[in-house]
């Protein structure tokens, strides 16, 4: 099946059986291996990606799905200006260790900046519950976001 | 990048762009599994059980919404969960509603499955399942040949992931009766973690109160037995006295639970008999402040 979308911003097109998970599509039809799987079955967070803004597990959503779609995948954060402010704060709190869960992380609080509805400090907990960090480095990863994510909305 | 065999790969798959066109490619595969949000088809694939066809019915917008009727709300089967539970319309209808999809998954999880979905795959431990039996709710399927009819939840699950939908028929949507100003609803799911855990039990419970009397009640339990189940035992034994905590007792005899990799059985029983009484217990209390 021909899977045209938009990848970060760029026309994308692959020919690949329809329920080809999302996560290999991006990963082994085109190479952005910038998201991770982990769990496979929507339980970890490490595949989120925005698709149409929202993110999603990409290890859940089959290709046939994102025809015509926006998908925004972590290599797509940086911009000829630089890193993301999400990205720079992860650097400056330390809030990756051994990184896999990263990409997934950073694209969860992407959304939560780019949100239009205001961004509790309380709230930013309870969206990240579905990204999980197996080396537990969370309280610095809530740091950088709550840094970012209530400042951005306020 | 040469392309890395998947079992997935021979899964034929038909798009429907409308709902004529969704109930015509359902008559002509009867077969086929139904992919919606995929948070389920997908993972049930992952684990091997790959079906030889999927319709996706994900871009059929007719599906998807909240509107007011005469008489009730009806929520479109691709209605999300995350777009229910930011819903002030179903808010104000049915707040349980919308605590129980908060808690299916994460919002990775809840911006994709849809109501529908939760409903069709007919899991026991479906986390609106008991919520949407309480409120009385109806689900509208739908076919080429006959067109549509409605199924009273508390008749729709037949078996162990069986759903009493003909093969040619579509989940469209799912109807909430209007809520009643002396309603008390409730819902509580028990699960490992307070985040996106399949729950060791999950209650949905309404008790219609008129002057201190119960006049109609509903509980139901998820997780507990082959299919979602409604206590009619309990339900009989609150309606026409003062609400009495005691009622909860029934509770173990109306379920089944077993032994799982999330809980046993007798913890399952012994909890769904107290989440009830707990909340029996406070309504109590409440309505004495009440009164």
């Amino acid at each position: 099946m021909k899977i045209d979308f938009e990848l970060n911003g760029r026309a994308c097109s692959r020919e690949v059986p329809g329920m080809t998970r999302l996560l290999d599509l991006l990963r082994e039809e085109i190479g952005a291996t910038g998201a991770k799987e982990g769990c496979g079955e929507g339980e970890c967070g490490a595949c989120t990606v925005l698709l149409e803004g929202t993110p999603v597990c990409s290890c859940l959503v089959p290709s046939v799905q994102v025809i015509g779609r926006k998908v925004r995948t972590v290599e797509g954060l940086e911009t000829s200006t630089g890193l993301h402010r999400i990205q720079e704060a992860f650097v400056e709190h330390g809030a990756a260790q051994c990184g896999i869960c990263t990409p997934g992380f950073l694209m969860m609080a992407a959304s939560m900046c780019e949100s239009k509805e205001p961004v509790s400090a309380e709230s930013v907990r309870e969206s990240l519950a579905g990204n999980l960090c197996r080396c537990t480095g969370y309280q610095k990863i809530v740091e950088a976001v709550v840094e970012v994510v209530v400042d951005a909305t306020h | 990048m040469p392309h890395t065999e998947r079992a997935y790969d021979r899964v034929e798959v038909f798009s429907a762009r409308d709902l004529p066109e969704a109930l015509s490619l359902r008559e002509e595969h009867p077969d086929a599994k139904i992919l919606a949000g995929g948070t389920d088809l997908m993972v049930e694939m992952e684990l091997g059980r790959v079906p030889a066809a999927v319709i996706d019915i994900h871009s059929v917008e007719e599906l998807r919404g909240v509107r007011e009727r005469p008489g009730g709300l009806w929520l479109g089967a691709l209605t999300t969960h995350r777009t229910l539970a930011e819903s002030l319309l179903v808010e104000s209808w049915s707040p349980c509603l919308v605590e129980a999809c908060k808690t299916v998954g994460a919002i990775q999880i809840q911006s994709r499955g849809t109501l529908g979905g939760n409903i069709a795959n007919a899991s026991p431990a479906g986390d609106t399942l008991p919520v949407l039996m309480a409120l009385d709710a109806e689900v509208e399927v739908a076919s080429a040949a006959r067109g549509t009819r409605r199924i009273p939840m508390a008749y729709l699950f037949e078996g162990y992931r069986s759903l009493c939908i003909e093969p040619d028929e579509l989940l469209v949507g799912i109807l909430l009766p209007e809520p009643h100003v002396a309603d008390r609803t409730h819902f509580r799911k028990v699960g490992t973690r307070l985040a996106q855990a399949i729950s060791k039990v999950v209650m949905g419970a309404r008790v219609r109160v008129v002057n201190g009397v119960v006049t109609e009640a509903r509980v139901a339990f998820g997780s507990v037995g082959p299919t979602p189940v409604r206590c009619t035992a309990v339900e009989e034994a609150l309606v026409g006295r003062a609400i009495d905590p005691q009622a909860a007792r029934l509770v173990e005899d109306a379920i089944q639970p077993i032994n799982d990799v999330r809980s046993t059985a007798h913890y399952r029983s012994r909890v769904a008999r107290n989440v009830l009484a707990s909340w029996l217990m406070h309504l109590t209390e409440n309505c004495e402040e009440d009164s």
